[in-house]
């Protein structure tokens, strides 16, 4: 590794000898920051299916059954006369969860921000392994190609919820999504495992062995101890997924018995006996809650990041915030049985799990205080990410509040597997994640591309999405609350869920209209990269070291020595300073002390 | 209503555009290099703005509780737990609207308060012991107060005694509809399993016809309770997962295949009751009015118009089984003991129901 790093030191003296080709620049490149933007486009990509999917089946909802030309034109098949069938409507909810938890939040997200900033903000060259790095992307890659291809395959594509419980995820006769559909997800899914492992390993041990000179570990970023904690996380918990899929491709395939037992479908007893259901509950909820902090964590580092640089401002209890992590990373492999209150486990393990689960609200309440304390009396730049950045501690707070409503065994009767709970996961995880995102690509846009994105229609962005995130997702609270159950084709047998029609209407109205709005970011992200504004070395004006490289990419990032850390990330406003922020690598003043934080 | 979403739908896109076209044009024309960070007129207008979202989260908010706050399921409990539940409920949601309330404007305040402007300095404060003992610590006394009330709240619920001597009624499920089997005289289900269907002695949930305790047991597809009487349901699938979800008397299970899964519950109210409710009324007839309102464009269609909606408890499947599990439902009929008993006389009893050949 270090001997990697040595090379380039060697390369710069007498510039490079040899010239990266357009293949090995642009597609199987090894550099961290390419690899990055690839990450994101590839994100953006995906998102742009996952947020369409979800604009599909809100208009079902809204006006059930009514001929739709936007179904006629995309679903084909599936949308005999314009009307949405109801074997697709689910199909459609499975693939959005998919894709937006995995594709977009695990891989856009954090695939894109811990290549980027890992190297940039520890001072390192590059990634541990460059090599491992491009096999991790195009792990990634493969795995997105085959999850679209199966919306392809005659049957459909799997259409047992993003949990694929079984046994309708395992036999074919019971949803026509279980054939080759769900055969292609699980394939998919391995694939995107072994690629987030491999990326998972390189982060934790480039951020252990590559950090340079004076960074020690409580001089790291907040962005750096994010995605750190957040790769073991996923070192320890996605495995368990991988075997948890392997074990039903075994029982679909080849007739074992380890999730099935006494089933009789179809006029036919089968042959499995002795397997549970609820053991693949155990594993999929082993990786699926670690899985919400693998995607929210590193949407709090970036927000911590941006904060601190937005408010010129030390981050408030910069101790405290990398202690909750590290709690909030314990307790968030404890806690999975939450989602299986009335599984039909022991009554007696739900209590325990309740405990958990309500002992995790205390690290998260710490940081979010934090975050409120940090920018109080600062010096606040409304920039887009800063923004973004208050908006998801305004939607992290809202959905993790009603957390302790679900975290509550006694009270997770009534909700569970209601629109309550898609209310209380798309604000507290997919929204704030989301904003994590946005956040971090237009503060980081700069660093990535070289050119600013447009401000105003960041701020339209911004603006037009917070109101229709919450439009959207503040009146699903009521209607779980009333009883509505979730993945539900439509609500029309059921006369009692009348009265919800209206707000079910508004509901979908405001999907439509933010979902619309992303086109601004997309105009915004994609006309930049060639027409934007060129960027300076360092446009907001923070102390990280990223910002110490130069505007045009090159290989090694720095062009000299790598920079020595002689200070933490947070010097913004420090008392005894011209300027308001103070970078890294500024040696200390003679007589000024580090903050003991 | 397509055709009003698509002119919708295009009408943003080209509001969309049009603003986007005009502010890049605006950007273009030659101001300082930079310019696209945030000025301090940006952090003025944007500060205002943060504002102006606390007063739509706030008014969002309030407009949710008034319309859709009372929606009766969330106060009209019918089981013997259910007001139990319903108050932790109400204690969670109110303290979630304090700590709400609160928090978010102490957020969008500050924001609003610290915009940026030239010449003013940021507080350097990179610490506090005390504030952080104090924001956890309080968290962590409320939560134990919540953990503490939920925990016997759950154990209280799910600790169904076979002391309270209930009726023992199994919760059966398949793709797509429901069935309940009672035990009959004895009181005790029959053994059964699905490995014993039999679909042409009309052995549907595959009851073992050898069983004494299974001949006169009693299979149906409406769930009738007796008021005040505990139940305690016995949950089994033939095929995928299901959950039973009761939603009226706070009751929910899974129904697993492979393995029979249980909850118990008293029933207090009876349907006739329920209907009697001045909140149920209320309800029920705004429910028809929109019927009412939707048949006008049905018939218009040619189609029949919807029936009128009478109140019924029901049980619905809330897990995802598959295609139609939109559609899978039970109704509850909660009576008296009088009218349960003669129901069920009216019944016929496993072994009468088999097909002989
Ligand atoms: C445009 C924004 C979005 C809208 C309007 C939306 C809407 C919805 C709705 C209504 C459902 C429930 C469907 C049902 O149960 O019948 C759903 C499911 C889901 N959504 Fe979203 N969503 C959006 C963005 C996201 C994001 C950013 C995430 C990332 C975490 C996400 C993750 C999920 C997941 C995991 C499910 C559960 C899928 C399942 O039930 O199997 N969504 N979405
Ligand atoms: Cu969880
Ligand atoms: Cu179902």
């Amino acid at each position: 590794m270090s001997a990697h790093a040595d090379t380039h030191v060697h390369d710069d003296d007498h510039g490079h000898h040899h010239e990266p080709t357009f293949i090995t620049k642009y597609i199987f490149s090894t550099d961290h920051k390419m690899i990055s933007k690839q990450y994101l486009i590839t994100g953006v990509f995906m998102g742009i299916i996952g947020i369409l999917m979800s604009i599909m089946f809100r208009m079902q909802i809204a006006w059930p059954e009514e001929p739709n030309v936007l179904f006629e034109a995309l679903l084909g098949k599936w949308a005999p006369d314009g009307v949405m069938d109801a074997d697709i409507y689910l199909a459609l909810v499975t693939i959005h969860g998919t894709i937006m938890v995995f594709f977009v939040l695990t891989a856009g997200l954090s695939g894109t921000f811990s290549n980027l900033l890992i190297p940039l903000q520890i001072g390192a060259r590059d990634m541990a392994s460059g090599f491992l790095n491009m096999v991790s992307y195009w792990l990634f890659f493969v795995s997105c190609i085959i999850m679209i291809f199966s919306l392809f395959v005659e049957a459909g594509p799997a259409a047992a919820g993003w949990t694929i419980y079984p046994p309708l995820s395992a036999l074919p006769m019971a949803s026509s999504g279980s054939g080759m559909g769900m055969t292609l997800w699980l394939v998919s899914m391995a694939i995107f495992i072994a690629s987030q492992l491999i990326g998972g390993l390189n982060y934790v041990v480039t951020v252990l062995n590559l950090r340079t000179k004076g960074m020690s570990m409580t001089r790291l970023p907040l962005t750096i101890w994010a995605f750190f904690v957040t790769a073991i996380i996923g070192l320890v918990s996605f495995p368990v997924l991988l075997s948890a899929a392997l074990l039903l491709i075994m029982d679909r395939s080849f007739g074992t018995s380890f999730f099935l037992s006494d089933i009789f479908i179809q006029g036919e007893v089968l042959h499995y006996q002795g397997g549970s259901p609820v053991l693949f509950e155990h594993l999929f909820w082993f990786l699926g809650h670690p899985e919400v902090y693998i995607v929210i964590l590193p949407a709090m580092g970036l927000v911590s990041e941006i904060m601190a640089a937005n408010s010129r401002k030390p981050i408030f209890g910069y101790r405290a915030m990398i202690a909750s992590i590290l709690a909030i990373a314990f307790l968030s492999t404890i806690v999975w049985g939450h989602h299986m209150f009335v599984s039909g486990m022991n009554p007696f393990l739900g209590s325990v799990f309740t405990f958990t689960t309500l002992l995790i609200a205390i690290p998260s309440a710490v940081k979010a205080f934090n975050w409120i304390t940090t920018i109080w009396k600062g010096n606040i730049q409304m920039n887009t990410a800063m923004l973004f950045s208050i908006g998801f501690v305004s939607t992290f707070i809202t959905g993790g509040l009603t957390g302790i409503i679900l975290g509550d065994s006694a009270l997770d009767i009534n909700v569970h597997d209601t629109y309550f709970v898609i209310a209380h996961f798309h604000l507290v995880m997919g929204i704030s994640a989301l904003y994590g995102m946005f956040a971090g690509v237009y503060h980081w846009y700069p660093k990535m591309f070289g050119r600013m994105m447009n401000k105003n229609l960041g701020y339209i962005h911004f603006w037009v999405t917070a109101v229709c995130a919450y439009g959207v997702f503040f009146p699903m609270h009521f209607i779980g609350m009333a009883g509505l159950p979730r993945r539900y084709y439509t609500n029309s047998n059921f006369p009692l869920f009348d009265d919800l029609a209206d707000v079910n209407k508004v509901i979908t109205i405001f999907a439509i209209v933010g979902g619309i709005f992303q086109i601004v970011f997309l105009y915004n992200f994609f006309i930049s990269i060639f027409y934007g504004k060129k960027a300076t070395a360092n446009p907001w004006r923070s102390t990280t070291l990223e910002w110490t490289t130069p505007v045009e990419h090159i290989h090694g990032n720095w062009p000299g020595e790598l920079p020595v850390v002689y200070r933490w990330a947070y010097d913004y406003s420090k008392p005894g300073h011209d300027v308001d922020f103070v970078p890294q690598n500024i040696p200390l003043k003679e007589g000024e002390e580090e903050l003991q934080h | 209503m397509t055709a009003l979403f698509i002119i919708l739908v295009l009408v943003f896109i080209l509001i969309a555009i049009w603003q986007m076209v005009k502010i890049f044009d605006l950007a273009q024309a030659g101001l300082p290099e930079n310019d696209q960070v945030a000025t301090e007129k940006d952090n003025t207008i944007n500060a205002y703005l943060m504002m102006g979202f606390l007063a739509f989260i706030y008014i969002i908010t309030i407009v949710c509780i008034v319309k859709w706050g009372d929606l009766p399921l969330l106060s009209n409990s019918a089981s013997a737990h259910g007001p139990e539940v319903d108050n932790l409920m109400i204690i969670s949601l109110v303290l979630i609207f304090v700590v709400q309330t609160i928090t978010q404007f102490l957020l969008h305040y500050f924001a609003f308060k610290y915009k940026g402007q030239k010449g003013r300095k940021a507080l350097f404060f990179a610490d506090n012991n005390t504030l952080e003992a104090i924001w956890t610590i309080i968290p962590v006394i409320t939560l134990a107060g919540l953990i503490i009330y939920g925990l016997f709240t759950w154990t209280s619920i799910m600790n169904v005694s076979e002391d309270d001597d209930p009726i023992v009624v199994e919760l059966y499920a398949q793709q797509f509809n429901w069935k309940a089997r009672y035990s009959g005289a004895d009181n005790t289900l029959g053994k059964a399993n699905v490995r014993l269907i039999d679909i042409d002695k009309a052995n549907i949930l595959g009851l073992d016809e050898s069983d004494p305790n299974a001949q006169d047991d009693i299979i149906t597809s409406e769930l009738h309770l007796p008021v005040g009487k505990p139940v305690l349901f016995k949950m089994r699938s033939q095929d995928v997962l299901h959950s039973a979800y009761m939603p009226h008397f706070r009751a929910q299970m899974n129904c697993v295949p492979g393995m029979v899964t249980q909850f118990g519950f008293t029933p207090t109210i009876t349907t006739a009751e329920m209907r009697q409710n001045p909140d149920m009324i209320d309800k029920v007839k705004h429910i028809n009015e929109i019927r009412v309102e939707n048949s006008k464009d049905l018939v218009a269609k040619g189609e029949d118009a919807l029936d009128a909606y009478e109140f019924d408890y029901l049980l619905l499947c809330n897990k995802i089984c598959g295609k139609s599990h939109y559609n899978m439902q039970m109704k509850i009929i909660v009576e008296t003991q009088e009218e349960y008993d003669a129901w069920i006389k009216e019944q016929k009893i496993f072994k009468n129901s088999l097909v002989k050949n």
